[in-house]
């Protein structure tokens, strides 16, 4: 039988879905990525092997930060970015969807649709303020694990105000907050609702938010924060059991549209994946080259502003 | 700025007898120095000024020439003269334009006071050769802009547009210019270009330096082209010297219903033209800026309801000294899928 193969490397988490001709999820895995692409994806790779005997790959799809490296890394037949990843994936569950609502690790982007149509998206700037990132370093910082920090935080019953612009403000007004003693609830509660507030207010300004209304992405497991989406937005924020795991979907379903019918290898364990990174000397622009090596062969570079950095 | 270093080099050397020195093309070295002494919050085009100056400081210039413009620009000079002064280097700036009004007796006298030999039919004679050089150079690079993204041959345009450029360096009267400009024109219609007819089209406007400038703005243009995208920028140095005024004004009339009053330096003009993109079936607007350019700051809720009212795509861009080149990609790369999907 023929499955499709879509990975989704992200800042924090690396995620890999399956999916047969009609487009059902034959199985995936969600594992960290811990700074280190290759190696999570090659561990990917082993998790999402277990249940494909019997399975030939015929496509393979990479989208995320490092889609580029893992694209090379497993020879994919289509390289695209989150946003029209995170779209197709929706699309595919939900067709009358009319905004996307997605925050992950170090990103947030809001994706409005018209008719199975991208119309209009934004994605946060320069600053990391609302992702999943803050929110996990703020959970160590109050030492909970992050799974709890949703369920705790809706025992609350009045969420502190918690500066919401920019993280370093919302970290002093945080720390302030905890040394008055305000209970540790309240202070989760409130830190949700920044994450909310500082969505709507950056990524989200000037956008009309139509329902229905998904909200994916790693934090949409975090049920304050669905909480306050629902009240903020008042109307009804629908998290599919996978929203973790859209991206992935979406370029697996695009692998499939690009197939070519070849069959890709997934035995990657024993390649050897090397970048190096030196500066080009060429120019005072000293563009900074990487060199992609797969088993000590030059497999790509990129990084140049002009054609004539030095190869070596 | 691109390739306008060619005419003002031209021009220079023509009226002045001591030597011009060509400062390097802004590379990531420049922009480090400009940031090195810069304000923080000031905008980008500062940065790069700054540190070009100081690029031809340390070559051995001893006069720049800078002017100034509708917005914070119009201080710059004087701003930049003290900061290079405070770190030393010893020069005389020329400021062609003072308090946002071009001073022609002032522009003469500074001009006669440190060449006393000038002559002044022989400068107006060469300043209309630069004008003209000039128009022919955006109207050449207009048509680059709308077929670029087709090329058969890689770089066909740009080596016929190196050639073109050389020539024009040697021009000692208007006609054969106009006579050099036609002979490229047609050359260029010549190229090999494979352009289906219902091509994607994206308009390109927002704050001028950044928007000429391809390594300010990551060679957005490049990067578009590689899409296959035919685009259309209508700023250039040439609007920028006679058509400015006009356009404004045409802007405030025909764009009543977005806005009352002028704004400045190139606001109003980019309603207008966001307007002009919309009624014309483009695909998309990209709009670009330097971070803390308050003019364009003002001007994007109008433009999103531009947009909205004419249902065409747009999407902004603040570039600043250390603007991530990957996240520009990755929401370049999505603005084209979104443009094709629309398409279909």
């Amino acid at each position: 039988m023929n499955c499709y193969l879509g990975v989704d490397i992200g800042s924090i988490s690396t995620k890999g879905v399956v999916i047969d001709e009609n487009n059902n999820i034959i199985t995936s895995s969600y594992i960290w990525t811990e700074g280190n692409p290759v190696n999570a994806v090659k561990n990917l790779i082993e998790n999402l092997k277990e249940k494909l005997n019997g399975y030939a790959v015929k496509g393979i799809g990479t989208t995320g930060s490092a889609r580029k490296l893992i694209g090379l890394l497993l020879n994919a037949n289509i390289v695209k970015n989150e946003i029209m990843a995170h779209a197709i994936g929706t699309l595919s569950l939900y067709p009358d969807a009319k905004t996307i609502l997605e925050i992950g690790g170090q990103d947030s982007k809001i994706i409005l649709l018209n008719n199975g149509i991208i119309t209009d998206y934004a994605m946060n700037t320069l600053c990391a303020a609302g992702t999943g990132s803050f929110l996990s370093s703020q959970a160590k910082r109050l030492n909970i694990p992050i799974e709890e920090f949703g369920p705790l935080s809706l025992k609350s019953t009045n969420p502190v105000k918690i500066a919401a612009r920019c993280t370093v403000f919302a970290e002093s007004d945080l720390i302030h907050k905890a040394q008055l003693g305000y209970k540790k609830e309240d202070i989760v509660a409130g830190l949700c609702k920044s994450i909310v507030l500082n969505y709507l207010n950056n990524v989200g300004k000037g956008k009309q938010i139509k329902s229905p209304v998904i909200f994916q992405g790693g934090v949409s497991k975090n049920v304050g924060v669905l909480k306050y989406f629902k009240e903020v937005l008042n109307t009804d924020v629908i998290v599919d059991p996978n929203s973790h795991l859209m991206g992935a979907l979406g370029i697996a379903i695009l692998a499939k549209k690009n197939s070519d019918g070849k069959i890709y290898s997934l035995d990657i364990q024993n390649i050897k994946f090397l970048t190096k990174a030196n500066e080009c000397k060429g120019c005072s622009n000293n563009c900074e080259i990487l060199r992609i090596y797969k088993d000590n062969k030059l497999i790509d570079s990129w990084g140049n502003r002009c054609d004539k950095y030095i190869k070596n | 700025m691109a390739n306008y270093y060619i005419p003002a080099h031209y021009l220079l050397e023509k009226i002045f007898d001591f030597e011009i020195i060509n400062v390097p093309l802004i590379t990531s070295k420049t922009i480090e120095l400009g940031n090195k002494h810069s304000p923080e919050f000031v905008c980008t085009p500062f940065k790069y000024t700054l540190g070009t100056m100081i690029e031809a400081l340390d070559m051995g210039a001893n006069v720049l020439i800078q002017f100034g413009g509708g917005c914070r620009y119009g201080y710059y000079s004087e701003l930049q003269e003290q900061i290079l002064k405070d770190l030393g280097y010893k020069f005389e700036l020329l400021n062609l334009i003072t308090a946002g009004k071009a001073n022609v007796k002032q522009i003469y006298k500074t001009i006669k006071r440190i060449n006393k030999k000038i002559n002044i039919i022989k400068c107006l004679y060469y300043l209309f050769i630069t004008v003209k050089m000039v128009k022919y150079m955006d109207k050449i690079d207009d048509y680059i802009r709308q077929n670029i993204g087709f090329e058969v041959e890689k770089n066909s345009f740009n080596k016929l547009l190196e050639k073109m450029l050389e020539q024009f360096k040697t021009v000692n009267n208007p006609i054969k210019l106009y006579i050099l400009y036609k002979k490229y024109l047609k050359k260029f219609k010549k190229l090999k270009i494979n352009k289906p007819k219902n091509c994607l089209k994206v308009g390109v406007i927002g704050e001028l330096y950044t928007l000429m400038e391809p390594f300010s703005n990551y060679y957005l243009e490049k990067e578009l082209a590689s899409f296959n995208i035919e685009i259309k920028r209508f700023t250039n140095v040439n609007y920028l010297l006679f058509k400015h005024k006009a356009t404004i004004n045409k802007a405030l009339k025909k764009s009543k219903k977005y806005m009352k009053y002028k704004m400045c330096a190139d606001a109003s003009s980019n309603v207008y033209w966001a307007k002009y993109l919309g009624t014309n079936k483009y695909d998309g607007i990209i709009h670009i800026k330097s971070s803390f350019c308050t003019p364009e700051i003002g001007v994007m809720p109008i433009l999103d309801k531009v947009a909205k009212d004419y249902n065409i795509p747009i999407i902004y861009f603040s570039f600043d000294a250390n603007t991530s080149e990957v996240g520009i990609k990755t929401r370049l790369e999505a603005f084209y899928d979104m443009i094709e999907m629309r398409r279909k």
